[in-house]
């Protein structure tokens, strides 16, 4: 079966979760084979993902754990949320 | 260091029969998390770090109900995500958007942007920082429906399963919807991916795969 791009497109999503059936993922590739512009596109997103997931890409402010920390303690240590009264 | 299943389960149980002081050791590995969930979706610092404070804090007093069929930190990011929406119908960060808008935008354009070439890996081959900074910048405009899909699948890493029931969603709106996300985003970045890399002929990108 010959895909246009559009499909292809419509695709790339589940190609790179890795959903796609045996027979289109065979056709998606083929295509992939023989298209600049789709294999393009391709790349293109899964790089952005890539970046995405990337430890680096969203900081924390700074103090943000000591600050974290500090409140939690103030919880922690305030006696209307001590465990016995959790249960 | 990253914490055990079975370390987690340990401190958890220690937490409720009244060492509270590990809940500090306990939620260390996810400060982050909880953070990053909070500011890519209410996108400010103050509210964001606000927000994971509230997360942490419900999350003590709430730990008896963990029960441990999902992640801790799934759990978590889960806490994380009704906190942002939450404050997001609250405070309106923008006024055009609306969780409440469940209904899906067909008539979007969720096609991809056209490049010449582009298939370097952004940390080699632009500007780290620079290159992070308009990622930041694409994933704030896109409308709160699909950028809390993207959120949890794409930067938290949760699955479809746990991403559908984080959000009260179906699995199948979770990929529909996970989809136009990376669309979108492929879309808005496309202009900042184009670079000086010669086109490679015969080679298609295989480098991930």
């Amino acid at each position: 079966m010959k895909l246009e791009c559009k499909h292809v497109w419509e695709h790339i999503s589940e190609y790179l979760d890795h959903q796609l059936d045996a027979e289109l993922l065979k056709n998606i590739e083929n295509h992939l084979e023989n298209c600049e512009v789709c294999s393009a596109i391709l790349d293109s997103t899964r790089n952005i993902l890539v970046l995405t997931a990337d430890d680096r890409t969203y900081e924390l402010p700074v103090g943000y754990s000591e600050r974290l920390h500090k409140r939690l303690e103030r919880v922690l240590r305030d006696e209307e949320t001590l465990p016995e009264k959790l249960k | 260091m990253a914490t055990t299943v079975e370390q987690e389960k340990e401190l958890i149980a220690r937490i409720l029969a009244g060492e509270v002081d590990l809940f500090h050791q306990l939620v260390r590995p996810y400060e982050k998390l909880v953070y990053v969930t909070a500011f890519t979706m209410l996108r400010n610092d103050a509210e964001a770090e606000d927000a994971a404070q509230e997360v942490m804090i419900n999350a003590f007093r709430h730990l008896k109900s963990f029960r441990g069929e999902a992640k801790f930190s799934t759990w978590l990011v889960t806490i994380a995500m009704n906190e942002a929406r939450q404050r997001l119908r609250r405070i309106k960060v923008a006024a055009q958007e609306s969780l409440d808008e469940e209904k899906e935008e067909h008539e979007g354009d969720f096609t991809p942007a056209f490049l010449t070439d582009w298939r370097e890996i952004p940390s080699e081959a632009l500007e780290k920082k620079e290159m992070a900074q308009k990622l930041r910048e694409a994933v704030a405009q896109l409308p709160p429906i699909y950028r809390e899909v993207l959120v949890l699948r794409d930067l938290e890493e949760l699955n479809q399963e746990e991403t559908a029931a984080a959000l009260g969603i179906n699995v199948t709106l979770v990929k529909v919807r996970l989809h136009r996300a990376r669309m979108m985003l492929q879309k808005l970045l496309a202009p900042y991916l184009k670079t000086a890399a010669p086109a490679r002929k015969g080679f298609f990108g295989r480098m991930f795969s």
